[in-house]
């Protein structure tokens, strides 16, 4: 039996790398990846969770996560769409025409 | 057993959807050189029928949905605040569209669809209900920034907000699974059962401190806001009005539900420092700027920081305090980018501080507006800005923040010097030649202005109704 801390530590470290990815990464479809990964280590820790708890609603959860996290790709790859019409790159150092 | 009094409670947001849902239909079926226009009249009635189902729902109070969803006088707050907004967004759109040649009836479908989910935000009382709702809405918001897609400073605004904003909500729903994980329960009131009186593990502070971070991320506090200043000046200027009001609003709702309704422990050290921080930065970078929209992102994160001293401030008057505030800010922020949406005209082309040189000359009734919005926004009496700042300082010095009300204050003197900067430029300088040109203001804009200016004076003069309902909001919440 794999004790439930083992989980959670993987799905921390999934997490952080999503977390490193999305700050060193400079490729915006890398960028959007590096959240997803984010979201799917969260998706592990419910599971973990919902088993702890012998509970079904953090596998629930999952689901509703999914359906997010692929509304969210939708709208997201659409306007990495919109970006590389205006620009030709998806370079995020050269999308910077308003400063930071 | 779900009945038709659950229905009655989620009531506003299926009205919303409704409409939504028609207009998206509608517009699919419109010849494309058609005018978009009754789409818009379409949504307004959208919003209003939004407002009729919330005046409809305050009577029937309680929870629905097996405890997801609670109708109370705090969520009711809300409900009509968004709506409201929403519906004054929706007047102050149609100019702006003919004026950027935007053809698309799915902008206010997008509006809609955004205030269901803020209007969700504020009655849910489960943390992933809760997060669906914020993604409802963020996920609108995401479209509306880069609504004028061949602008590419528009574009960039949309792809910093998406980006930011779903690294955000990644935080926010690691928070939730953890706080999952520590009291077996996403209910904000069972939650509230388990970690009273119990000792709390690490893992609930680092839930907390994650969800803050999410949230924190919405309401645009420092350290999490350096997203806003890009987002604010390339997004179109109505949508700015509906994005730093409305979804602000219901993120301190839902921040508002975490801390006090939930009882999580731990927050009260970051919240300080986030609202010490973000008053200070917020204020010393808006000096400098000289792009209206950056200064107007500034002046909200600077706001966003007064809000957070409400948090900081003890249970019941700063709660109160907190909603009395959100709904003053939202007014006169959304008026302030009504005229700024209205000026810009084609191609947002006049939104530096020199444009608006000698527009009290020149258009003297759209300055007054503006500057009944500045005022406001420095707290100056008889706007509701002023009160709204009373209430929170008298709140966070009746639980002895003597140190954060200080930073406060000094933060508002410090703030009136860029309002006063514009009123100052709006009445005392020549207009550069050649002069901006600013069209005649349309009948909805005015509709829209003459209601924020109405809104903005009843709170600045007769508070005390809106205050009293805030009041009873926050008692029911605390319980």
């Amino acid at each position: 039996m794999v004790p439930i801390s083992y989980y959670l530590v993987l799905s921390a470290i999934l997490f952080s790398l999503g977390v490193v990815g999305f700050l060193i990464k400079r490729n915006l479809i890398t960028l959007f990846m590096s959240i997803e990964l984010m979201l799917n280590a969260v998706n592990l820790a419910f599971v973990a969770f919902a088993w702890q708890w012998k509970s079904l609603n953090g596998q629930v959860f999952v689901f509703f996560v999914m359906v997010v996290a692929a509304a969210e790709a939708a709208v997201g790859l659409a306007i990495i769409i919109a970006v590389f019409r205006t620009r030709e790159t998806l370079n995020v150092d050269r999308v910077n025409l308003l400063k930071l | 057993m779900i009945q038709a009094v659950d229905y009655i409670r989620v009531l506003p947001e299926i009205v919303l959807t409704l409409f939504g849902v028609a207009i998206m239909m509608v517009e699919g079926a419109l010849p494309p050189r058609a005018s978009r226009k009754p789409l818009g009249w379409l949504a307004f009635v959208g919003t209003l029928a939004a407002l009729a189902a919330t005046v409809y729902q305050a009577g029937y109070p309680g929870m629905a949905f097996f405890g997801m969803v609670r109708v109370d006088s705090f969520s009711i707050f809300f409900h009509f605040l968004i709506a409201f907004i929403a519906a004054l967004v929706v007047l102050s759109s149609f100019e702006y569209l003919d004026a950027q040649q935007i053809r698309g009836g799915e902008y206010y479908g997008l509006i809609l669809f955004g205030a269901v989910g803020m209007v969700l935000m504020s009655s849910a009382v489960e943390l992933v209900l809760i997060f669906i709702a914020l993604e409802i809405s963020s996920i609108s918001t995401y479209v509306l920034a880069g609504f004028r897609r061949r602008a590419p400073s528009s574009i960039e605004s949309s792809i910093k907000y998406f980006l930011l904003g779903s690294f955000a909500t990644a935080f926010f729903l690691y928070g939730v699974a953890l706080i999952f994980g520590a009291t077996g329960s996403t209910r904000i009131y069972m939650i509230a059962e388990t970690i009273q009186g119990g000792k709390h593990s690490a893992m609930v502070f680092t839930a907390v401190a994650l969800m803050f971070v999410g949230i924190g991320f919405k309401i645009a506090a420092a350290p999490f806001h350096v997203w806003t200043p890009d987002v604010y000046e390339g997004a179109p200027a109505p949508v700015v009005g509906l994005m730093s009001t409305a979804p602000k609003a219901a993120a301190f709702a839902v921040l508002l539900r975490i801390f006090f309704a939930a009882a999580t422990p731990g927050w009260f050290w970051p919240v300080w420092i986030s609202a010490a921080l973000s008053m200070t930065l917020g204020n010393i970078s808006a000096l400098v700027q000289d792009n209206v929209k950056r200064l107007l992102a500034y002046s909200s994160i600077a706001h966003a920081g007064y809000l957070l001293v409400a948090f900081a401030a003890a249970r019941d008057i700063g709660i109160s305090a907190a909603m009395f505030y959100t709904a003053a800010y939202a007014l006169m922020n959304v008026g302030a980018f009504a005229v700024v949406s209205h000026f810009a005209s084609a191609g947002e082309r006049y939104v530096t501080l020199e444009d608006y040189a000698g527009l009290g000359r020149r258009s003297p009734v759209l300055a007054a507006t503006l500057t009944i919005f500045l005022l406001s926004l420095i707290g100056i009496p008889i706007t509701g800005g002023f009160f709204a700042k009373f209430y929170v300082f008298s709140a966070a010095l009746k639980s002895n923040l003597v140190w954060l009300v200080i930073i406060a204050v000094v933060n508002s003197a410090i703030a009136a010097y860029y309002y006063l900067r514009i009123i100052v430029l709006m009445y005392m300088r020549d207009a550069r030649e050649p002069a901006p040109t600013v069209q005649n203001v349309s009948a909805p804009l005015g509709v829209a202005l003459a209601l924020t200016v109405a809104a903005t004076i009843y709170l600045g003069v007769l508070p005390g109704r809106v205050l009293d309902y805030a009041s009873r909001g926050a008692a029911l919440l605390v319980r």
